[in-house]
């Protein structure tokens, strides 16, 4: 099976959908290229390089590139999906949701329920996450617990480029508003990948290997991370059951709680901050429906409640490392023994 | 020296890399005939025993139980009596490690390819060769060319082995035609041979394959030389409809685990890699579709339609055909009902995966069926 780049597959996701649905529109800032000459324009595919080629199949009309105006991006998306197209928005930093949440919180989050269950709002809002670039407090965040807290979104964070282009699809053919969170740094990792369109269901966690000792549950680029620690750990022979949840919204508490009734053991590894975030909901989740079978303590290994820093050795601290997820499980792995 | 011989990891299917080993079956000292089970091995997707290809006297266990090799690596080594222990620790020592390039190009020849057959994108492995009839082996509903992964590699130290994907499954085409009868997979199978310039064969076909092959066996039979069923569709009404429905059905791990586990004696077969494996494949466009149409013509209302009984043992191809005792899928009894006219061998320890289960005894059973019978 062909090895593709995250960027490949979520490339060809949104080509093979758009092939598929005439009513699925991409919209946002660079999505057609940037440059300004006419035969330039696909050359680039936007800063991140997805939506390469776009433009050039499928026309301006459905491939709409922007200025820098989040809130009119958002707007004109969650429109647009409220009256009958499938819009694929990009949201190019997910730090900057500030300035048009009021689309996605209050607006598009709500039209369903608002409308009595008559409206569906099919939006797709591809948004870059994550640490790990220098590229300071304002562009380096991971708000997908900001908005995992809104009932109403769904959200998908995936770590790897099979899942990437099944969840993509999944999100483009669901009906309703889905916040597609991409970590900037993973971009080029490859995966095997099918040639054919697949979806992956919303609420399905991927049990990335199996173990009985300890459960570590785990997002985006911190699956890998906690992989490295799993191999670590094998060979002091703790075995670890590794889970990627792949949706925080819808999440799979089955998988999870199933998990950690048979280990007892629980860590929880998330690059985004620790208060009311993903880590945190996930241990409340275990204290309340699985505390009986726990023998030792829930251990978040989370980023501090502080902004991202700038500088590199900092910020090299400031994200969970392979050590600190290894020390973590460590710990209780070996408590009360 | 060349009293030595090493035992080393074998490469099940197309993606195993390594395997650990679980337990030995046999211990330092002890002696063994050809087929004898010597060891345990897990890889990432099943757990098989490994059976002597000769026999021997194993001498030298050097993989110890939970130790994990790859392809190649050395499990042990076997000797003869007469030869010294510093024999054996000079061979143990000048042990060359597989090299990682040899395993690649190894993985090249494994890997399968898309065939053109009269239109239609099919997936074939092709592995063996030399002058001898080849074999076809066809898998059942849902299934693919993986299913073979124990079969096909020893089938292949004799001759030609083809396994292909079937219309509407593994890597093949999704789109099935109007019809999806035993008749026309049988004409798919006919566009298949053609397009790899293959005249007479042996088939060998597992549950709907078996059906499938039974009626291309019906069809021409001067082209198939031996035909062996294992646990073969449509020779009788009762199948598990649970099983069929559920696997229609589930599109999530533990629903598909439960569902899976149907298809085997011990349910400690199925690996969470199997499971996804089935998963990824029932996620790809289409194949809800081709799954939900193939049901319904073969099994509605989980009974099996056609019946293909009245051709065992009335067409002139030598057939055998194979059952595991504990199959839930199919029960046995179709296969003991036809015992007065075909050989019928009934397999214990196995579910409806016999070729997976007892993968030896089956392989001999077709192999030397195969041989008698150029």
């Amino acid at each position: 099976m062909p090895q593709k780049s995250i960027r490949q597959a979520l490339n060809e996701a949104l080509r093979q959908e758009m092939r598929r649905d005439p009513t699925i529109v991409v919209i946002g800032e660079d999505v057609a290229g940037g440059a300004a000459s006419e035969g330039q324009r696909d050359a680039y595919g936007g800063v991140l390089g997805v939506t390469k080629g776009l433009i050039g199949e499928f026309g301006e009309a459905r491939v709409i590139d922007t200025p820098i105006t989040e809130s009119a991006i958002m707007g004109a998306a969650a429109g647009a999906a409220v009256t009958g197209l499938r819009p694929v928005a990009e949201l190019m930093f997910s730090d900057f949701f500030g300035v048009c949440f009021d689309q996605i919180f209050n607006q598009a989050a709500k039209f369903r329920y608002m409308f009595g269950g008559k409206a569906k709002t099919p939006l797709v809002i591809r948004t870059m996450i994550g640490a790990g670039r220098s590229a300071a407090a304002q562009h380096s965040q991971s708000p997908y617990g900001i908005f995992t807290a809104v009932p109403g979104l769904k959200v998908v964070v995936p770590s790897n480029a099979y899942d990437a282009k099944g969840l993509l699809i999944q999100a483009i053919r669901d009906d309703d508003p889905v916040i597609f969170c991409e970590h900037k740094l993973m971009y080029d990792l490859r995966a095997e990948v099918p040639d054919e369109a697949y979806t992956i269901p919303f609420g399905e966690a991927n049990i990335v290997r199996d173990g009985d000792d300890v459960t570590v549950v785990a997002l985006s680029r911190m699956v890998h991370y906690a992989g490295e620690a799993c191999d670590a750990l094998e060979e002091e022979g703790i075995e670890i059951e590794l889970i990627d949840p792949r949706t925080t919204s819808p999440l799979d508490e089955d998988t999870i709680l199933e998990s950690v009734e048979r280990t007892g053991r629980l860590v929880i590894v998330d690059e985004a901050t620790p208060r009311c975030s993903f880590a945190t909901d996930i241990a409340a989740l275990v204290a309340d429906r699985a505390f009986a079978a726990l023998k030792a303590p829930i251990r978040r290994v989370t980023a501090p409640h502080t902004p991202v820093p700038f500088a590199p050795s900092l910020e090299k601290l400031y994200i969970p490392s392979p050590d600190k997820i290894a020390a973590a499980v460590r710990e209780v792995h070996g408590y009360g023994k | 020296m060349s009293e030595i011989t090493a035992i080393t990891m074998p490469k099940w299917g197309l993606t195993m890399t390594e395997g650990k080993v679980l337990g030995w079956l046999k211990g330092e000292g002890e002696e063994y005939g050809a087929g004898d089970e010597l060891l345990e091995i897990e890889t990432s997707k099943i757990t098989n025993v490994m059976e002597a290809s000769e026999p021997g006297r194993l001498r030298r266990i050097i993989a110890r139980d939970g130790a994990t090799l790859p392809i190649g690596g050395l499990l042990a080594v076997a000797a003869p009596e007469s030869v010294l222990d510093t024999d054996i620790d000079a061979f143990v020592a000048g042990f060359a490690a597989p090299e990682p390039a040899a395993g690649a190009a190894e993985a090249e020849t494994m890997a399968p390819h898309d065939i053109d057959a009269d239109g239609k994108r099919l997936r074939v492995l092709d592995m063996g060769g030399g002058e001898a009839v080849p074999v076809a082996l066809i898998h059942g509903f849902g299934a693919d060319l993986n299913t073979w992964m124990f079969n096909q590699p020893v089938l292949a130290e004799t001759r030609r082995a083809i396994a292909l994907d079937l219309p509407g499954h593994g890597g093949s085409t999704k789109a099935l035609d109007e019809a999806v009868d035993a008749a026309s997979f049988a004409a798919d199978l006919d566009r298949a041979l053609a397009a790899l310039a293959i005249d007479r064969l042996h088939l060998v076909g597992h549950s709907m394959g078996g059906a499938i092959a039974l009626a291309f066996a019906g069809w021409q039979p001067d082209r198939v030389a031996s035909l062996s069923l294992i646990a073969p569709a449509q020779l009788g009404a009762e199948i598990n409809a649970d099983f069929i429905n559920g696997f229609v059905r589930a599109g999530r791990r533990r629903e598909m685990q439960d569902v899976l586990a149907l298809l085997v004696h011990d349910p400690a077969l199925v690996s969470r890699q199997m499971v996804e494996d089935v998963l990824r494949y029932k996620r790809l466009d289409g194949v809800q579709a081709a799954l939900a149409a193939l049901s319904a013509a073969w099994f509605p209302n989980g009974i099996q339609r056609a019946d293909w009984a009245e051709l065992v043992g009335s067409i002139k191809v030598p057939t055998q055909m194979i059952w595991g005792r504990e199959d839930r899928i199919i029960p046995v009894a179709q296969g003991e009902a036809l015992a007065g006219r075909v050989p019928v061998h009934i397999i214990d320890g196995a579910g409806h995966l016999p070729h997976m289960e007892k993968a030896g005894e089956v392989n001999r059973l077709i192999a030397g069926f195969v041989a008698a019978r150029a």
